[in-house]
């Protein structure tokens, strides 16, 4: 019964945290839906936006620095959008993959010249005495962040089903060319979606920080979405959260019951383990729309 | 050097055939005149410092450039690749003896099985699915060596080498090492270079260019990419050996994380994609760049009269001058340092050869 109830218990926690990692997972799917680039900033972008808002956070207070920080998040994709990506639009897929490790190492450089390198802590006001339903104990931060990340996802589902934007990115995601000639204008389209991005950064940045508090270990987090969306297809927003949930819910598992045996650490590869025998065996991911190409 | 600036490169100007004494073939003259007498020009810490590194860093950039400027597969696990063959060397040499020239070759075969191995995806992936395998390879990797007890275990896992010897030599001296390295790195390199001019080579541009189009025209997908990967983790594998033999005396798993991985595909994007040159001044620019941004900073320093240049500061200067000029070569000059190579010396040639025919038209009397 006890094994039973500590199952329970690391299977809600994993849960949880897989609601935080579809959430970093939605900024890749954001961009890759729009212009069919895998962003490798996002992580980055996550670091930035975290730093700054604990940055502003003594000065301002939470909502002021949340929304100046969106400000700031808006700037920088306009920015990327125009100064990195238009020039490179066209290239191949490797180039501009290349080009977001650039973008990602100056985003790097630059949060931490202007924030420090110091790690901080975040606290938001949510009490941390943990939830009892039943036997089972639930954490509230957790339980918070994954509301937000539920939210947030919703929101964005929404975004791209009922708005013009949304439907231009997704016109944009099926041919860019066709898109540009029925008069999407694609540099917008891109700009929006880079600050969509931007906005997933805040959100997944100020909730692992109150988590695991603001580092530089951040970006490695959002390294951790890119098995989720392996497993839950690239394209595809339901399969990043399915997957997501997945990833956490193996992780947390197989940190309770194997990693005991190994010497601990299994969260940190068993993502990308999983996300292996996916490419090995179902490439296109659970959800992912199978691009069929035979030679 | 033709073949050494990208495929699809302009044709060289006439005069720079094989036996022809043109600039380009002049310049790498000297700069082979260079790293052989370095030594002798240099002060040690430079050595230390920048040159033996270039040509390690170098010759990982060179397996990464076969794999992804020859090829066209991104790989972000190089790094990883040099810590196998950087413990593989160390056990072999330390805890069984095995002469240096046999253990770097089992760095870079074990190197070479494991990229294999991390390399099938991409038979059946390609593009970002194929990024994410490598940087599994990457994590995974790393992951291990920090955990297998053979290793010493720990994040800060570190096993050191013995003295080194070979046969009735021994390397003391930085010199030593450096010639141990450089003879490594030139051998490679020039193996290197026969095999992107060879059959293989222009398999891995045709698939790079064009797979379907390569695989209707007989190049086979799975013996070229996997060879790709194996020729390119048999490269890092050695480099890593020689990061122990020849450089740090060590092999150390924090030293190959995954910003070493993007340093590595940061050379070959600088130095340019697609050339053998190009792996080599591109590590160099890269291995440079503290050094650079540090005397930039002592001169901002200078200027205003007050220190700018806490450690910090320039490790996070280093991130932005890199990002930026990543940046820069992919958008302005895909092709690298090793266009601009070629660029300046064809424009010596240039200059010399019209010179020389503008005298002798313009004075017909």
């Amino acid at each position: 019964m006890g094994d039973l109830i500590f199952a329970v218990e690391l299977l809600i926690t994993g849960l949880l945290i897989g609601l935080m990692y579809s959430m970093v997972a939605l900024g890749f799917v954001l961009i890759f839906k729009a212009s069919s680039v895998f962003n490798f900033a996002q992580g980055a972008m996550t670091l930035f936006a975290a730093l700054t808002v604990v940055g502003l956070l003594p000065h301002v207070g939470l909502a002021m620095s949340l929304a100046i920080t969106a400000l700031v998040m808006c700037l920088v994709a306009v920015g990327a959008e125009r100064i990195v990506f238009r020039p490179l639009m066209g290239s191949s897929q490797l180039t501009i993959f290349m080009g977001t490790v650039g973008f990602a190492s100056i985003l790097e450089g630059a949060a931490q010249i202007v924030w420090g390198t110091k790690p901080q802590g975040l606290k938001l006001a949510i009490p941390t005495t943990p939830l009892k339903i039943g036997e089972v104990f639930v954490s509230k931060p957790d339980l918070f962040a994954a509301a937000v990340a539920a939210l947030l996802v919703a929101g964005i589902v929404l975004f791209f089903q009922r708005t013009k934007i949304g439907l231009g990115l997704r016109a944009i995601a099926d041919d860019a060319a066709a898109a540009g000639v029925v008069g999407i204008r694609l540099s917008r389209v891109w700009a929006v979606a880079w600050a969509l991005a931007g906005i997933v950064a805040i959100a997944s940045g100020v909730l692992w920080g109150s988590r695991i508090g603001v580092h530089f270990g951040m970006s490695l987090i959002a390294l951790k979405a890119i098995p989720v969306l392996i497993i839950g297809g690239i394209d595809s927003v339901a399969g990043v959260i399915v997957a997501g949930m997945i990833v956490g819910a193996a992780e947390a598992l197989g940190e309770g019951f194997i990693g005991t045996y190994i010497g601990g650490g299994v969260q940190d590869v068993i993502a990308y383990a999983v996300a292996l025998l996916f490419l090995m065996f179902r490439p296109s991911g659970l959800f992912g729309q199978t691009a069929i190409q035979r030679i | 050097m033709a073949s050494d600036s990208t495929a699809g490169a302009a044709a060289r100007p006439k005069g720079t055939g094989l036996f022809a004494p043109g600039a380009n073939r002049i310049a790498f003259a000297l700069l082979l005149l260079v790293a052989v007498a370095a030594p002798y020009i240099v002060s040690e810490y430079w050595l230390r410092a920048i040159f033996i590194p270039t040509l390690i860093f170098g010759l990982a950039a060179l397996g990464l450039n076969m794999v992804t400027g020859y090829a066209g597969l991104i790989s972000m696990g190089q790094a990883a690749f040099m810590a196998v063959g950087a413990f593989t060397a160390v056990i072999a040499y330390g805890k069984f003896g095995v002469p240096i020239p046999l253990a770097l070759l089992l760095a870079g075969c074990l190197a070479a099985t494991i990229g294999v191995a991390f390399g099938t995806p991409s038979l059946r992936i390609r593009g970002l699915y194929l990024m994410v395998a490598t940087l599994a390879a990457q994590f995974i990797i790393i992951w291990i060596l920090q955990r297998v007890p053979w290793t010493g275990s720990g994040s800060f896992a570190t096993i050191n080498t013995p003295p080194v010897r070979i046969g009735g030599w021994a390397a003391t001296t930085t010199a030593d090492h450096y010639y141990l390295v450089l003879i490594v790195v030139a051998a490679m390199t020039a193996f290197g270079r026969n095999l992107v001019g060879s059959h293989i080579g222009r398999a891995w541009m045709a698939l790079r260019d064009h797979e379907t189009a390569a695989a209707v025209m007989g190049v086979s997908m799975l013996r070229y990419k996997l060879l790709a990967f194996l020729v390119s983790s048999f490269y890092a594998g050695v480099a890593g050996g020689l990061v122990v033999f020849g450089w740090t005396g060590a092999a150390s798993v924090q030293e190959y994380e995954l910003d070493v991985s993007i340093k590595i595909l940061g050379m070959i994007i600088v130095g340019g994609l697609g050339s053998v040159m190009g792996s080599f001044l591109g590590a160099a620019f890269i291995m440079l760049l503290p050094i650079l941004i540090g005397l930039g900073m002592h001169h901002v320093a200078a200027l205003v009269g007050r220190s700018v240049a806490s450690v910090d500061i320039l490790a996070n200067a280093e991130h932005i001058v890199f990002g930026s000029l990543v940046l820069f070569f992919l958008i302005k000059e895909p092709h690298g340092l090793a266009r601009l190579w070629q660029r300046l010396t064809d424009w010596i040639d240039a200059k010399f050869s019209t010179g020389k025919t503008r005298v002798r038209s313009e004075d017909p009397k």
